[in-house]
């Protein structure tokens, strides 16, 4: 294994992240502040609990998950992409680096990002309700988990986007409305029957269910499943990836 | 001695089915400066990516110090250094920062002092606090040497080094790569400046169409192809070269004015003292006269001209 490699690359990427702050860990803070005053006191005060759990307390998981998803998609896909587009992939490819060690690097960096975001946001959802964590063992697992396999996902899409309109197309059109649809605001047994079915074909709700049972002890799937999903979401997510790395796609000609 | 770099039966054809190099077979000798000419698009560039990785080879085989470039790829990648054509940099990284990151990136143990030396030996000493994006050109052209350096590689790859870059630079830049040759890197440059493999090469390859045309010792090859001419301009025109001439091959040229002798200059004996006195003899004056040697460029034209 060539660490010092692996080392150069995580480090480069980090140094990315605080070079853009505001880009990458403010603006998501400030986002969901927005979300924590509109749903959580605005109108979370006139909804009864669910669960047992205060409407505000009830949306921290989901919001959480809602970044965590999103920033680690796009954290990951810009970290590739970027090199494509300006061409400094070449030093990338041309340098003695397994594509192992390649995707562990670059991976590595965009989960630790949103791992980071994520811990800032239940931080700042701290301030706004009051927070108890049945299961903080449980809670890093999946935050860990979510991060590494969104980040194996953004950095496939980051390889197959051609363009910067591909780069926003699968974080726009899939991820923001699974994310939305997948419970993060509401418990699935709020929906009819039917849709309660179809929800379950989401995998956001896995995601979702599995976070909010670590924090409350509450879950809309059991724990099992919903880790279970996440793992098999991973394993797709490497399976892509060791093809990619197999047949040279989109990076080498 | 074995070669530093042998490439053996190698091709590619591109997914598109351009076959952008047939059955390559090349032998890079240590220490040496290799230019390789070639008009654009005649496979120069995809050559070297697939020596650097890069670029995935359909068929063939290339060794690195005798390592192959694909089941052996991290102790032959280890060993080379590639400057590509492009000027690609991340813009907002310093130079200090890009040039130490390339070091590791090539798994060498960080090392101040010699990022340091090289960038007082690139010239770019005052500008590594720089952004790269507020370099000129031939300053990037610069920081992506010291990048292709900073692992110590033996072999360095320099695709058109010199392309855009001023005069003043360019002797610059060929210093540079004098310089490390004395330390014994191979370099292996791709231009079509022939001027520059005429000044700098110690062997010139010429590839054309995909296909290596031609490996030669580069004085060799001006001694082979570089035919001299010796040009009289005469006192009195003539309307045909005398028959008492006729064994020179001369020819007539600006309207009977001047005659044209082509000989060989690696020839024992030129001809020219004898055809001297046989203008003499035959009463043929002139006003003056010129030789001239055809540069690298021109035979290099000539050969792809040749070319199917």
């Amino acid at each position: 294994m060539n660490y010092r490699a692996m080392r150069s690359i995580y480090l480069f990427e980090m140094a990315r992240t605080w070079r853009t702050l505001l880009q990458s860990i403010v603006s998501p803070v400030i986002s969901t502040s927005l979300y924590f005053v509109v749903f959580g006191a605005a109108i979370g005060s006139r909804i009864e609990e669910i669960d047992g759990v205060s409407y505000g307390a009830f949306i921290v998981p989901g919001l959480i998950m809602l970044s965590l998803l999103t920033q680690s998609i796009s954290n990951a896909s810009f970290g590739i992409y970027f090199p494509k587009f300006t061409g400094t992939i070449y030093e990338i490819l041309s340098a003695p680096v397994s594509f192992l060690e390649i995707t562990a690097s670059y991976v590595g960096a965009a989960a630790s990002k949103s791992i980071i975001l994520g811990l800032i946001i239940l931080a700042t959802a701290a301030l706004f309700v009051p927070l108890h964590i049945a299961h903080p063992f449980w809670m890093l697992l999946f935050l860990v988990l979510t991060a590494v396999t969104f980040s194996l996902f953004g950095f496939i899409i980051g390889i197959w986007a051609d363009g910067f309109e591909k780069l926003q197309l699968v974080p726009l059109l899939i991820v923001t409305p699974l994310t939305f649809l997948g419970g993060s605001f509401y418990s699935i047994n709020m929906l009819p029957p039917f849709w309660q079915k179809v929800t379950l074909f989401n995998p956001v709700v896995y995601l979702v269910s599995g976070f909010r049972w670590s924090f409350f002890g509450i879950a809309d799937v059991s724990v099992g499943i919903s880790l279970g999903m996440t793992l098999v979401f991973l394993a797709v997510c490497l399976c892509i990836v060791a093809w990619i790395f197999k047949t040279g796609y989109r990076l080498k000609t | 001695m074995q070669p530093i770099i042998s490439v053996s039966n190698l091709s590619k054809t591109y997914a598109t089915g351009f076959r952008a190099l047939k059955n390559i077979n090349l032998d890079i000798n240590r220490g040496e400066i290799f230019a390789l000419l070639g008009p654009n698009g005649a496979g120069k560039t995809t050559l070297i990516g697939i020596i650097c990785g890069i670029v995935n080879p359909s068929e063939g085989k290339v060794t690195a110090d005798g390592h192959d470039i694909i089941r052996d790829y991290r102790q032959a990648r280890s060993r080379i250094g590639l400057v590509p054509q492009e000027l690609t940099t991340d813009a907002f990284e310093t130079v200090w920062a890009t040039v130490s990151f390339s070091r590791g990136l090539f798994g060498k143990k960080a090392d101040p002092a010699y990022v340091e030396k090289i960038l007082r030996d690139l010239s770019l000493w005052d500008k590594k606090d720089s952004k790269l994006i507020t370099l000129s050109g031939g300053m990037k052209r610069r920081v992506m040497i010291a990048k292709a350096l900073s692992h110590e590689p033996q072999i360095l790859f320099l695709d058109e080094p010199t392309a855009g870059v001023d005069v003043e630079l360019r002797r610059d830049m060929w210093e540079v790569v004098r310089s490390l040759r004395d330390t014994g890197v191979t370099i292996i440059l791709t231009t079509h400046y022939i001027e520059e493999a005429e000044e700098m090469a110690d062997r010139v390859g010429v590839i054309s169409h995909g296909e290596i045309i031609l490996v030669e010792d580069k004085a060799e090859l001006m001694r082979k192809l570089g035919r001299k001419q010796l040009r009289l301009q005469l006192l009195n025109p003539l309307d045909a070269v005398p028959a008492s001439l006729g064994t020179y091959g001369m020819e007539l040229a600006d309207g009977g004015r001047e005659l044209v002798y082509t000989y060989d200059t690696a020839g024992e004996r030129t001809g020219i003292t004898s055809l001297l006195q046989d203008l003499n003899e035959s009463g043929i004056r002139f006003k003056d006269l010129q030789t001239h040697q055809s540069s690298l460029e021109e035979i290099f034209v000539s050969l792809v001209r040749k070319q199917p």
